[in-house]
């Protein structure tokens, strides 16, 4: 199954998890099965109207899916996504 | 051994080292990376640093070292104990005083050739131009969204590079965005989050040592920038795990659709980034959702009466640091375990700073508490305005 990277700020709704693999043919699919696993991610992932929200980065190995085929972008078992978040953090 | 067009160009006699200098930067001198011609376009640039906190003190710190001639600060903070875990640039007897004197004094003790140039003032979509037209690179090493999306703006507006970094917790961020070769912050971003769904460093906490990691990474690629030598991160984002200790490299494309940097531009001078940002906008629903609420004096009050019991609903670890006997139910438990309290009788909700029991609050009115009040300031205004034996965290 490929795998989905949860940065820092996300673990907290996904169990505490920094990787969870997740079933899906394509990256929309993958991210659809793991907010139906951790159903507290669904807010932070996707709009109320079910789209990925446009501050959520989602990168198939390094590339960023927007340049590939977005939620349909293919992704086969051995696959690495990752959730990008922005993180503000600095002079804190 | 340039290896692209170093950002300035060959001092051609305008500057030159002193005897002290050419001591101080030895090992700087004996590398051809770098030599003689490399200490003098250091000398000559001027770095703009956003902030004085974790991720500038490093930076500043570093960069005044190698001999960077002039080092900008925008910072109007003042340093806080809680500053000192990792703001390095900062010790203990700066608490109370501002951070740009601290920085200046820290920064001119490690290298008296540097020129510091303050700006003690916010940095705004009035100001942001005309202190950044004077630099040569800008650092991004803020703690909110609006300012990012100000610096990167007023960074690409003027024809800048960006050197970014962000922390969280055990996580950190880099990049340098040079809207002139490479895609700039809202290529990779296009809209913020809104308020309140990305906790802050305040809220989430960070390692001490995150920022001293990724401040040093901005620190090096705005010398290699200075220099014109090796890969500068345009292009590439760097994320940085301290827990598992691994390096990531995500690929940046620019975004041809970019609102300041893409071919058909819609932004083409500062906006109001506060309201960007959604800032304005959260702050009226908040009112709106106003919650009852009670201060710690009053609170006190009651409590020598008898009549009002206290929930906490902070984490057990926060707990553990400090408390004031009340019993503990974290805000994520609440919706399973309000059960455990009695509706009828009046209830005081407190947690660290506020925020998090006002969602308890409002929780547990719309549960059909009849007398629910949220502690203003939480358990910090209780340890600052009523009992100090408590430790404020």
């Amino acid at each position: 199954m490929p795998k989905v990277k949860i940065p820092t700020p996300l673990r907290q709704y996904a169990g505490g998890n920094s990787e969870v693999s997740v079933s899906g043919g394509t990256a929309g699919e993958t991210l659809g099965n793991l907010a139906d696993e951790y159903p507290d991610l669904k807010q932070h992932l996707y709009t109320g109207d079910g789209k990925l929200r446009s501050f959520v980065n989602v990168y198939k190995g390094d590339e960023d899916i927007r340049y590939l085929d977005g939620p349909d972008t293919a992704v086969a078992e051995e696959d690495e996504i990752s959730i990008i978040p922005s993180i503000a953090g600095g002079r804190c | 051994m340039e290896t692209r067009q170093p950002l300035i160009q060959n001092a051609n006699g305008a500057v030159e080292l002193s005897n002290e200098e050419i001591s101080r930067y030895s090992r700087h001198l004996i590398m051809p990376e770098v030599a003689l011609e490399g200490q003098k376009k250091l000398k000559q640039a001027r770095v703009l640093t956003i902030g004085a906190g974790g991720l500038g003190a490093p930076l500043a710190m570093y960069l005044a070292a190698a001999g960077v001639g002039t080092i900008g600060v925008v910072d109007f903070d003042v340093v806080d104990e809680s500053n000192l875990q990792r703001q390095i640039i900062h010790g203990t007897s700066d608490v109370g005083r501002p951070k740009l004197k601290s920085a200046r004094e820290t920064i001119q003790d490690i290298n008296p050739n540097v020129k510091v140039e303050g700006f003690e003032e916010q940095l705004t979509s009035e100001n942001a131009l005309d202190i950044f037209r004077d630099f040569d690179i800008i650092v991004d090493g803020t703690d909110n969204f609006p300012t990012r999306y100000l610096v990167n703006d007023a960074c690409v507006l003027l024809g800048k590079p960006n050197v970014y970094g962000s922390i969280f917790r055990f996580e950190g961020q880099a990049s340098v965005f040079y809207a002139e070769e490479g895609p700039c912050y809202r290529c990779l971003y296009p809209e913020p989050p809104p308020p309140g769904l990305v906790p802050s460093c305040a809220e989430g906490g960070v390692l001490g040592i995150l920022p001293g990691a990724i401040g040093t990474i901005q620190a090096t690629e705005t010398v290699k920038l200075i220099l014109g030598i090796g890969e500068p991160l345009i292009g590439r984002l760097l994320l940085y795990d301290a827990l598992s200790m691994r390096f990531r490299e995500m690929k940046l494309r620019k975004n041809p659709e970019c609102p300041i940097c893409g071919e058909n531009r819609t932004i083409h001078e500062l906006i109001d980034y506060e309201e960007f940002c959604g800032i304005p906008q959260a702050q009226a629903a908040e009112q709106e959702d106003e919650v009852p609420e009670i201060t710690v004096q009053e609170l006190r009050e009651k409590l020598n009466n008898g009549g009002i019991s206290v929930l906490d609903v902070r984490e057990p670890h926060e707990y553990e640091v400090a408390n004031i006997g009340a019993p503990l139910i974290p805000l994520g438990e609440l919706p399973e375990r309000y059960q455990e309290l009695d509706r009828d009788e009046p209830l005081a909700v407190h947690c660290k700073s506020g925020a998090r029991s006002a969602r308890a609050v409002k929780l547990l009115k719309d549960a059909g508490f009849k007398e629910v009040y949220n502690v203003k300031g939480g358990i910090n205004a209780w340890s600052e305005e009523i009992d100090p034996s408590v430790p404020k965290y």
